[in-house]
């Protein structure tokens, strides 16, 4: 208990250059410190701007473990706030998403808001007359969180008022996002329906890391994509088109060659992705008139390159992780130590053919549903992790491939795509973000 | 002549063939073209263009079949049980001369694996058309009553 609180070096000593001490995924203690320091310190993910078209209309989202509530105010201006009511902490939404009208009205004592959060009534007001409500916090009405960024219409916040920027934080690994973006002829993405949601029983950062380990596959994935390319061997017959789905399933089972050379680049603060120089995703059918309606909006030269960059995963530290060829976006929602929810969306590419989103779809429920064959050869894999981790004979994970001595962290590289040196990234950043406004050390216990 | 009682027969027989495991019978069930469906949005229309928990053909759920077995499966070590409480299947559709039926089937369904179980409530919808003498699935279609909450491994066919 305390092991780790306001002592910044117990934290750093966690993170060594090969190897990471296990209570990073199982101490209780380190995920409370990660929820007031981690998270807060970060910009997260808070939803996309397609799904606040209108003023009025909201979504609601965790950052770390903290209610927040985003909503399009009547000048078209997005805002986010803590999703409580200044009076007495109720939730003021609390369905996923909706359209307030034009104010926000909570459903206990009805105190209402403006969909920039400030106060608009409170019934029988004349009661706080002389009270000095004017100076009470709750006067301010709904608590707005200062630092919102919305990029390209991914929406970001960051809790800590004085925290790393937006521009600092992400650098040149926004170039994912813009891939994806680009990628609709109109350069647009739209949010039409719910994401995918799978409760995973381990840790958070296991789910982080595995999206750019690129030596799992080909064993975890065996029985699934495997199994996939086996059985549509036997069963194709005098077939001589490869069906979507196989085409998705198959590309998992690449030899270790093959990940090797597409390489991984890795940025400051964490940042990263796998595929650099091509991807599982590569080699999908064209789909028919999508290349016209690029080069008709692009030129031949830009539709080109942004369609021959095909990015794998895109890590963006700490919880998300971005797939720009198929515009899928994981949300990994951190629950407690040992329980993740992921939340996998899916973006329409505004002006593109359906046949895009099928594929997208079809993407979505193959890996990252709870029915989904690959999603169990996954989760079994990190619940028995977490299960294993309580083991005291050794204490350590390691991370050491493809490790070299001396080398430089918050960097951009493009390196061999099996190194683990973007989990190095990943964990670097970690303990920056984790101990940046955390006490340095603590009195010797009495 | 295909009548009411075929119809649940056939339903109260595919669930007796997964709760005990004859999972090649139980693929014999389908239509060449048939699908098994598990929507993610209440009373969904589309299972193409709207997103799915599934939506599997054969060859699909020839892999899901063959996975289950596989010497490197690891998520079925130990493996998987199922178990379907069936109510009496509602004839939404019966006519014999066109050879298409349809039913409704509320259920409760238990998976369990090792000290786990989990327990899900639902409706089964199927589409069965008459081969020969007798009926193939044409659709199943699984509708969770709570289809958009947050599932842990759902491994087997409910």
């Amino acid at each position: 208990m305390d092991r780790y609180r306001n002592n910044a070096f117990a934290v750093e000593a966690l993170v060594r250059d090969t190897e990471v001490h296990r209570d990073v995924y199982v101490d209780p203690e380190i995920f409370e410190l990660e929820m007031e320091h981690l998270f807060p310190n970060s910009w997260i993910y808070v939803g996309h701007a397609s799904q606040l078209a209108k003023p009025g209309d909201f979504i609601t989202a965790n950052i770390g473990r903290q209610p927040v509530l985003a909503s399009r105010h009547t000048d078209g201006a997005i805002h986010v706030f803590y999703n409580r009511c200044p009076h007495k902490g109720v939730k003021i939404a609390s369905e996923p998403c909706g359209n307030t009208g034009k104010f926000f009205r909570c459903p206990y004592h009805a105190w209402s808001f403006k969909t920039d959060g400030l106060l608009l009534a409170i019934p029988l007001k004349k009661g706080y007359e002389g009270t000095g409500f004017g100076d009470a916090r709750a006067n301010e009405g709904l608590s707005r969180i200062r630092n919102v960024v919305v990029y390209r219409d991914f929406i970001f916040a960051q809790l800590n008022d004085n925290g790393v920027s937006f521009a600092d934080y992400f650098g040149e690994s926004l170039s994912t996002i813009d891939n994806m973006v680009d990628r609709s002829p109109e350069g647009k993405l739209a949010v039409v329906a719910a994401p995918i949601r799978y409760m995973h029983t381990c840790n958070w950062k296991m789910l982080v890391e595995n999206q750019t380990d690129t030596c799992h596959p080909m064993v975890a994935h065996e029985s699934s994509a495997g199994t996939a390319v086996k059985v549509w061997k036997r069963e194709q017959g005098d077939s001589t088109e490869t069906p979507m789905a196989v085409q998705l399933y198959g590309p998992f089972m690449s030899p270790y060659e093959f990940y090797e050379q597409s390489g991984i680049r890795i940025w400051p603060n964490g940042h990263g992705h796998t595929g650099v120089a091509n991807s599982i995703h590569s080699n999908y059918s064209d789909i028919e008139g999508y290349l016209g309606q690029m080069v008709a909006a692009y030129g031949e030269a830009r539709a080109h390159e942004i369609l021959g960059d095909v990015r794998h995963n895109t890590v963006y530290f700490p919880n998300i992780m971005v797939k720009g060829a198929v515009a899928i976006l994981r949300n990994f929602i951190p629950i407690a130590v040992d329980k993740t929810l992921v939340e996998s969306w899916v973006y329409r590419l505004v002006g593109a053919p359906d046949k895009l989103y099928e594929r997208a779809l079809m993407y979505n429920r193959f890996i990252n549903a709870p029915t989904s064959i690959v999603g169990h050869d996954d989760l079994e894999m990190y619940e028995r992790a977490q299960e294993g981790l309580k083991s005291n004979g050794n204490q350590w994970v390691n991370l050491q491939r493809l490790y070299e001595a001396g080398e430089q962290a918050d960097v951009t590289a493009v390196i061999n795509g099996t190194s683990e040196r973007q989990m190095r990234n990943q964990f670097h950043a970690w303990a920056k973000f984790m101990t940046i406004d955390m006490d340095k050390r603590v009195e010797a216990a009495e | 002549m295909i009548t009411e009682k075929n119809i649940t027969d056939f339903i109260y027989r595919e669930a007796d063939l997964l709760d005990t495991m004859q999972w090649q019978a139980w693929l014999d069930l389908f239509h060449p073209e048939g699908r098994y469906w598990m929507p993610l949005e209440w009373q969904q229309q589309d299972p193409v263009l709207q997103p799915s928990l599934m939506y599997e053909d054969l060859l699909l759920l020839k892999v899901r079949v063959e996975r289950l077995a596989g010497e490197r499966t690891f998520s079925q070590k130990p493996k998987s049980r199922c178990h379907h409480l069936l109510q009496a299947p509602q004839i939404v559709a019966c006519d014999p001369e066109a050879g298409s039926f349809k039913a409704r089937t509320s259920y409760i369904y238990s998976e369990t694996r090792g000290d786990m179980l989990e327990r899900f409530s639902g409706w089964a919808s199927h589409d069965l058309v008459q081969v020969d003498d007798g009926l193939k699935i044409k659709l199943k279609r699984v509708d969770l009553v709570n289809f958009d909450a947050p599932f842990g491994n759902i491994q087997l066919f409910m």
